[in-house]
Order: structure tokens, then C-alpha cells, then sequence
């Protein structure tokens, strides 16, 4: 699995890619409460990054501004040099490039799997029924449930949910993945089926932002790691100097405390 | 009662167990099994005595009913049938009430069948043609058919026509109306808000009046429109504010996760409440839009006070008719209105009952 990471890694020239992702001098707040204080965060094509940090960090609704989820208060958020604002045209050109997958899957229960999978290519890109179905059974095996796709969400383990969510995001085609939390809602059996996938989608080289508390994903597959903490981000490195030699103290501890056991 | 219904499904229980667990499972059980049991022995044989036993069956006038100790006096209401369906609706024009009647089955009861086919087409028939059809069947004065004034058209017909319009149309609008309340823009909401409060803190007889005594006061001279037109539209606003609580308690129950994973798939917001959340909001509120139907289809005997015949009031109107005026007379009507309307809701009840097991066991459409 590493020797082919690395390989991938070889392919993609990250010096000369693009920003996909620019992220500057961004705030939110809650009210009177901060959530998010002056982010600066630029992401290139094909780049994988992992967010990490304490709950109430914020990193869930820095990911959530990003396809408009949530809306940020200052600064500037451009995907593709397209910036996000009330605009709502530029919101919808942003979502269908950005797939998002859940802490909660969001399956649609009433739909089957297929269904799930269809419903956008059909609705927003105007996809031929026979066409989307076929793209949807291409998702659904490299996710490794084609056999169930006439089935009800309800009908799967979480896993499979979860899996399926990620097809169904794929579906659209995105440049960009996001993940909120991905595997924090799962059994723990169910996790690796879930990483698994999110690795292969890794190598095909989309670029991805994780926010997940699995640092063996992070130092296999990230690019980066981004430590957040009270809104800010206080580190920020290639995971190999994140684990070995992290810069601010409060990294320092929440390592000790997630990797402690 | 509905316990009793059950009780086949556990086939393997002996009927003594059956009872012990279903009806004596607890002192307070057992007092109110008791007290069913002794109101059913208060009612039913007397209900039967004087519907059946004492009744009376046959005979063309009021002589029939007259004798000592008269239970029933069921031919006032064979000897009335017509009148009660059809109300005042010219007799030799009654074949176009039968055909709307016929159309209308035609369309709901493959529509009501699960695994009937067609069914984008048979919805289309039913909210799209059939309308239209019973509108110029039943009004007339197109297609060479003679108009028939609406001042004529009453019972059952009547009861139908008041009540079908409501439900078809009160249900989109208060769906429009739940999504309104619950709006992002100030106005929208205020808008619903006013609309839903002012049409539920009004009683519907004071809309029915309004709609027919004062509205006409506010219109120029000269305009004029038809006064079941004017019901219909009363009777439909008011029942749409309840039904947009209805439906406003069903989109509640969604996770806000719905809305966001179809709006992070591209989805516009009409786009992700007519596929993702509507028909989830919906399933969880059939018991409550069922019972919003029930109490507007009972509602409809209101008509009577603006000068209306429905089915209740054409009974009602019967009761004067010198040549049936026996003391059993009324009581007969009554039981028999009763009667009918009973049927009617206790069957939207039972298909409702059935829609929701189907959605609950399979979960498809």
C-alpha cells in the first residue's frame, strides 16, 4: 500500500500544481462567539489534507464554509478562482464541484441505493436515466456494494452507508472531496472498509480535505496535517515533522492524548 | 375493538390466553373490559331491535311506519334514495352524474392499488382530466350538454363535490403554505403566518357566511359568482391551515442533514424539498393528514347553513315532506346520514391504516 502511495505521491507534482482551494484571512463567528479567527489555508490540485483537533475547534464549519454550508463572515473563500458569496449561481457551480461525505451519511431513506446515486446527475447535470444508472453501478463497485443497490439505506450497516455516500458524491464528478468526520459515527470494525475506500480515492489523485481523528489515515495518506484549536490554526506541516517533532504545545498534548492509546 | 382485529396474527395463542392478555392484563384492564362489555350489552341489542327487528322494510308512505311500538322506518329512505344522491339535479340528466361518479373510480382505485401500473399516468388522469371532465359533465352548457344551474346540484353528489375539491386542493396549498412558514425570508414567513392564524381562529360556519352573505356586499354591482364556487374556495382556505400545521410537524421531523447533503449535491432549494424532504415530511404526518380529510369531509354538512343541500341537508329537507312525517321518521335520517358518513370515513381511516404499514415494511413509493 505504501510503496504504491509513494508512487502516486511521485506522479503528482505538487510544486507546479495549481491552487484549487484559497482560503484567506477567513472569520466566522456565532453571535458574539468566534468560531473561526483569520484561516489562511491554501489548497493545490490533487492535494490531500487531514484536519485535526479537539471538538469545538471549529474544523467541521471550516470545511462546511468552503461549499457554503455555512457562511463565513470575512475574508475570502475562491474555489478555482471563483469566489464564494451570496451569489447564488456561484454557490451552485461551487457545490457541483465539491462532493461532500457526512459524520452522519445523509443517505436519503426513502430512495434506494441506486436511487441515491441517480437523483443528482439526473436533476442538476440533466443526465440521461440509462447513463446515470450505469456511472451509479461504475461507484457502486469501485466502493465494492454493487449488490446492493436496490436496497434501502436502512437496510445497510453503517459501513456501507457510509460507503455509499462517498459513491454517491463521487457521482457528481467533483474536483474536490470533502469529509466531515467520515468514520466518527461508525462501529469500529466498520472503519477500515471506510478508509479503505477513501485511500483508493486518494491515489486516483482527487484532491481531499478530512476532517477525521484517524492519525494512521493521516500519516499514510495526507499531504499535510492541519491542526486546529479554538478557531485558529496553530499548525500546519507534512505529517512525517506533525508526528515526529509537532511546534506548539497544545499539538503536543492532543497527540499525547489520541495516541496514547 | 381494534384489539379484537388483531387477534389473528398470534394463531398460536389459545383464545383464553389471548384474553388474559389482552383484556385482563391488569385489574384496570379488567374494570375497563367489564365496563365495554356491559355498554356493549346496553346498546346493541336495542340498536338491533330497532334497526332490524321492529323496523319496517317496505311501503310507500308514511302509513307503513305507523304502528304500535315502530322501530325504523326504512322506506323513507329507499322511497328518497334519489333525492339523496342526486339533490335537485334534473332527473333526465342524472346519467351525468353517474359517468363523473364512474370516471372518478375508474381513476382512484387502480391509483389506491400498490402494484396497479401506470401510475404517473393514472395521476395525471385524476388531477388532470378528470376534473375537467366532471366540471363540464356536471355544469354542462359545452359539448351540447343543457347547463344545470349549481343551485340544483345537493346530497350525496353535493357532499362529494365540496369534499373532493377540498382535500385535493387544500393539501398542495398548505404544503406551500408549511414551506412558507418556515422560510428564510421574513416576509414569506409573516405572510404564512397571518394566513394559517387568521383561517384557524375563524370557525368555518362564519366563512361559509362570510363567502355567501358579505363578500357579495364587497363586490361591484353586478359581479356575481356562483355560490358553491364561493363554498368550495371557503371551504378549501380554511382547511388548508390546518394542514399546513399538519405538514409543518412533518418537516420538523426531518434532520437538517437532508436539506444539506441534497444541497451539497447541486440541489436548489425546491429541487430538495420536492425529492428529499416533502415526501419523508409527509410519511410521517398520514395519521394527521387523514384526520384533517376525515374532519373536513364531515365538515361539509356545514353547507347547509348558506342554503346548500348536501347529503345531510337534503335528508334534513325530507324530513318535512308531509307524506313520510311519522315519529320515527327523523330518527331514520339521522341514523342513516350517520350511517353513511361513518362508511366513508372509516374507510380512509383503513386505507390510510394500510399506507403506512406499506411505507413502514418496504419504505418504497
Amino acid at each position: 500500500m505504501m510503496d504504491s502511495l509513494e508512487k502516486a505521491s511521485s506522479v503528482r507534482d505538487l510544486a507546479t500544481a495549481r491552487v484549487k482551494i484559497e482560503i484567506a484571512g477567513m472569520s466566522k463567528w456565532y453571535g458574539t462567539f468566534q468560531v473561526l479567527k483569520n484561516i489562511n489555508l491554501n489548497v493545490l490540485e490533487g492535494e490531500r489534507i487531514v484536519i485535526a483537533g479537539p471538538s469545538g475547534s471549529g474544523k467541521s464549519t471550516l470545511i462546511r464554509c468552503i461549499n457554503r454550508l455555512e457562511t463565513h463572515d470575512a475574508g475570502r473563500i475562491a474555489i478555482d478562482g471563483v469566489d464564494l458569496t451570496d451569489d447564488l449561481r456561484r454557490v451552485d457551480v461551487v457545490r457541483r464541484e465539491v462532493g461532500m461525505v457526512f459524520q452522519q451519511f445523509n443517505l436519503f431513506p426513502h430512495m434506494t441505493v441506486l436511487e441515491n446515486l441517480t437523483l443528482a446527475p439526473i436533476l442538476v447535470r440533466k443526465m440521461p436515466e440509462a447513463e446515470a444508472r450505469d456511472m451509479a453501478m461504475q461507484y457502486l463497485e469501485r466502493v465494492r456494494i454493487p449488490e446492493q443497490a436496490n436496497k434501502y439505506p436502512g437496510q445497510l450497516s453503517g459501513g456501507q452507508q457510509q460507503r455509499v455516500a462517498i459513491a454517491r458524491a463521487l457521482c457528481m464528478n467533483p474536483h474536490v472531496m470533502l469529509f466531515d468526520e467520515p468514520t466518527s459515527a461508525l462501529d469500529p470494525e466498520m472503519i477500515k472498509e471506510v478508509l479503505d475506500v477513501m485511500i483508493g480515492l486518494a491515489e486516483s489523485g482527487m484532491t481531499m480535505l478530512c476532517v477525521t481523528h484517524e492519525m494512521g489515515f493521516a500519516r499514510q495518506v495526507a499531504d499535510r496535517v492541519v491542526f486546529m484549536d479554538a478557531g485558529e490554526i496553530i499548525e500546519d506541516d507534512v505529517p512525517e515533522e506533525f508526528f515526529a517533532h509537532p511546534k506548539n504545545d497544545r499539538t503536543r498534548a492532543f497527540l499525547q492524548q489520541i495516541l496514547s492509546h | 375493538m381494534t384489539q379484537l382485529t388483531l387477534a389473528p396474527v398470534r394463531r398460536r395463542i389459545s383464545a383464553m390466553a389471548w384474553a388474559r392478555e389482552n383484556l385482563f392484563s391488569s385489574p384496570f384492564n379488567t374494570v375497563l373490559t367489564l365496563a365495554a362489555l356491559y355498554l356493549i350489552w346496553l346498546v346493541v341489542p336495542d340498536l338491533l331491535d330497532w334497526a332490524v327487528f321492529r323496523a319496517t322494510f317496505t311501503g310507500l308512505d308514511r302509513k307503513a311506519c305507523l304502528g304500535a311500538d315502530q322501530g325504523a322506518c326504512w322506506p323513507f329512505v329507499t322511497h328518497n334514495l334519489d333525492q339523496f344522491i342526486y339533490g335537485h339535479y334534473p332527473e333526465e340528466e342524472r346519467w351525468r352524474v353517474d359517468t363523473t361518479f364512474i370516471l372518478g373510480i375508474a381513476g382512484l382505485v387502480p391509483l389506491m392499488i400498490p402494484r396497479a401500473p401506470w401510475k404517473r399516468l393514472n395521476a395525471l388522469y385524476m388531477l388532470g382530466f378528470f376534473p375537467l371532465a366532471a366540471f363540464v359533465l356536471l355544469s354542462g352548457g359545452r359539448s351540447g350538454l343543457n347547463p344545470v344551474d349549481t343551485s340544483y346540484w345537493g346530497g350525496f353528489m353535493l357532499t362529494l363535490v365540496v369534499a373532493v375539491t377540498g382535500i385535493v386542493l387544500s393539501l398542495p396549498l398548505g404544503i406551500v403554505l408549511a414551506l412558507g412558514r418556515r422560510s428564510r425570508l421574513p416576509l414569506i414567513r409573516l405572510l404564512s403566518v397571518i394566513y394559517i392564524e387568521f383561517w384557524r381562529g375563524v370557525p368555518l360556519v362564519t366563512v361559509l357566511f362570510m363567502a355567501s352573505v358579505m363578500l357579495p356586499l364587497f363586490l361591484p354591482q353586478g359581479v356575481t359568482f356562483d355560490k358553491l364556487l364561493r363554498c368550495l374556495i371557503g371551504v378549501t382556505l380554511f382547511s388548508a391551515a390546518y394542514m399546513a400545521e399538519v405538514v409543518r410537524g412533518g418537516l420538523q421531523a426531518i434532520p437538517r442533514g437532508q436539506q444539506e447533503a441534497a444541497s451539497a449535491l447541486g440541489l436548489g432549494y425546491w429541487q430538495s424539498m420536492w425529492f428529499i424532504v416533502i415526501p419523508q415530511a409527509l410519511r410521517h404526518v398520514i395519521p394527521g393528514i387523514v384526520n384533517t380529510f376525515i374532519g373536513l369531509f364531515k365538515d361539509t354538512t356545514l353547507v347547509l347553513v348558506v342554503g346548500l343541500f348536501d347529503l345531510f341537508g337534503m335528508v334534513q329537507f325530507q324530513l318535512s315532506d308531509a307524506r313520510w312525517s311519522t315519529p320515527q321518521t327523523p330518527t331514520t335520517g339521522y341514523a342513516f346520514v350517520a350511517f353513511v358518513f361513518w362508511v366513508c370515513c372509516f374507510g380512509m381511516s383503513r386505507y390510510s391504516m394500510s399506507v403506512e404499514k406499506r411505507l413502514k415494511q418496504g419504505g418504497s413509493k
